[in-house]
């Protein structure tokens, strides 16, 4: 099949399975692009983590597990999805330790508090939820199912972040401040999450030709804003961008500038805890491997008792 | 050792009676951890009754190149349809 008639299947809105033929360039764009999305799936359990032991309540501690375990779940839809392109999961984690392969830069931030957990439900989990309800209708068929089953799990991600929010801005000046902080500190890397400005996304052109993204960068970010600001008002916090204001020519919010070269900083592995999240990654990987050939020596035993 | 461990299909009834509806695939080195790999991955929240997992390299399928030979056999035999009959004026309850 030749690349035309690709992209007319494409333009006619025809999803494209494992074995259908593909351009070799919309292989190699997905395999970055879904390997990217389950490293930070993965990578993201790390900053929750670090505040399961110390959860408030025995119900925000069981919360924040089922979250985190659900975050478990959606690396590997993703890795599956992944490896129908011809790549092994193997090859996917030596990518990712070799930092050949990237995540998320949210989650090279620390979580400093509970409030944290808040703000990463609220804003990292909804910029996130933004971005895969749109891809739910990507062209490639295994990455598009995916999506539909991660959304389904992800409202309740938000909505306890939220809730987390809405319980301290409520509480004592003290714990107000608190929500107050982990706003300011994580709202801009939220909407950076969105990726660089349409204008300065190279690759952009190709994705949204071969409809594997649906929206620009731009586009899921204004619509994360719109949708948020009003949430931050009702519970009375403030997001801290001076220049946001509601505009009723376009019918959307303005909003300020945001700090690329910080961006790209934390991209290029300068962040507060690039080492950190792919130090203790490895380590995970590595103390798991006598479990990994326990269980193959044990599969092959199995195997000879019942021949 | 290779690390690379078997994937295995899994297919989920989610209520009894219906039938078993593919969902995806886990790894695993064994039927018993691909079972409750399958549980814990894909029915979090009640979204089965039964499941069953198959070795992936175990499943043939049909070559989707193929397709339109592979199935037309089929093509010109409408008399298998209900709607290829015509049923006389007035006839009620066919
Ligand atoms: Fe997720
Ligand atoms: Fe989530």
């Amino acid at each position: 099949m030749t690349e035309e008639k690709f992209q007319k299947r494409i333009d006619a809105e025809q999803k494209i399975e494992p074995k259908d033929w593909m351009p070799d360039a919309y292989r190699k764009h997905l395999i970055r692009q879904i390997s990217q999305h389950a490293h930070s799936e993965v990578i993201g359990m790390q900053p929750e983590g670090n505040w399961v032991t110390r959860a408030p309540s025995l119900r925000a501690k069981m919360i924040l597990l089922a979250k985190i375990q659900d975050e478990a779940g959606h690396g590997l839809y993703l890795y599956s999805a992944c490896e129908t392109l011809g790549i092994s999961r193997d090859e996917l984690v030596q990518q990712l330790h070799d930092g050949k392969a990237k995540y998320s830069s949210i989650f090279n931030y620390p979580t400093l508090n509970w409030a944290d957990m808040g703000a990463v439900g609220w804003l990292v989990d909804g910029a996130a939820i933004v971005n895969q309800v749109s891809l739910q209708r990507t062209s490639y068929g295994p990455y598009s199912r995916g999506m539909v089953r991660i959304c389904k799990e992800e409202s309740f991600h938000q909505r306890q972040g939220y809730e987390i929010m809405a319980t301290m801005a409520a509480g004592t000046p003290e714990q107000k401040q608190m929500a107050q902080d982990a706003l300011n500190r994580i709202w801009w890397p939220s909407i950076m999450m969105f990726g660089p400005h349409d204008a300065d996304s190279p690759r952009s052109g190709n994705a949204l030709k071969w409809k594997i993204k649906r929206q620009t960068n731009d586009e899921l970010r204004q619509s994360f804003i719109d949708k948020t600001v009003a949430q931050a008002e009702l519970i009375g916090l403030t997001i801290p961008d001076p220049d946001l204001k509601w505009n009723e020519e376009t019918g959307h919010y303005d909003f300020g500038a945001m700090d690329w070269d910080e961006f790209w900083r934390v991209v290029k592995g300068d962040g507060p805890c690039n080492k950190q999240r792919l130090d203790h990654h490895k380590k995970a990987h590595k103390e798991g491997e006598w479990v990994r050939n326990a269980a193959k020596a044990y599969a092959k035993k199995q195997e000879l008792l019942t021949v | 050792m290779s690390e690379n461990t078997d994937v295995w299909e899994v297919f989920i009834q989610s209520k009894n009676g219906l039938p078993h509806k593919h969902a995806g695939n886990v790894h695993a080195t064994d039927k018993e951890m691909a079972l409750q790999n399958a549980r814990d991955l894909y029915t979090r929240r009640k979204e089965g009754s039964s499941i069953w997992v198959v070795k992936a390299t175990d499943i043939i399928a049909s070559q989707s190149e193929e397709s339109e030979e592979f199935f037309d056999p089929s093509d010109d035999k409408m008399y298998r349809h209900p709607t290829f009959y015509t049923m006389p004026e007035g006839s009620k309850n066919i």
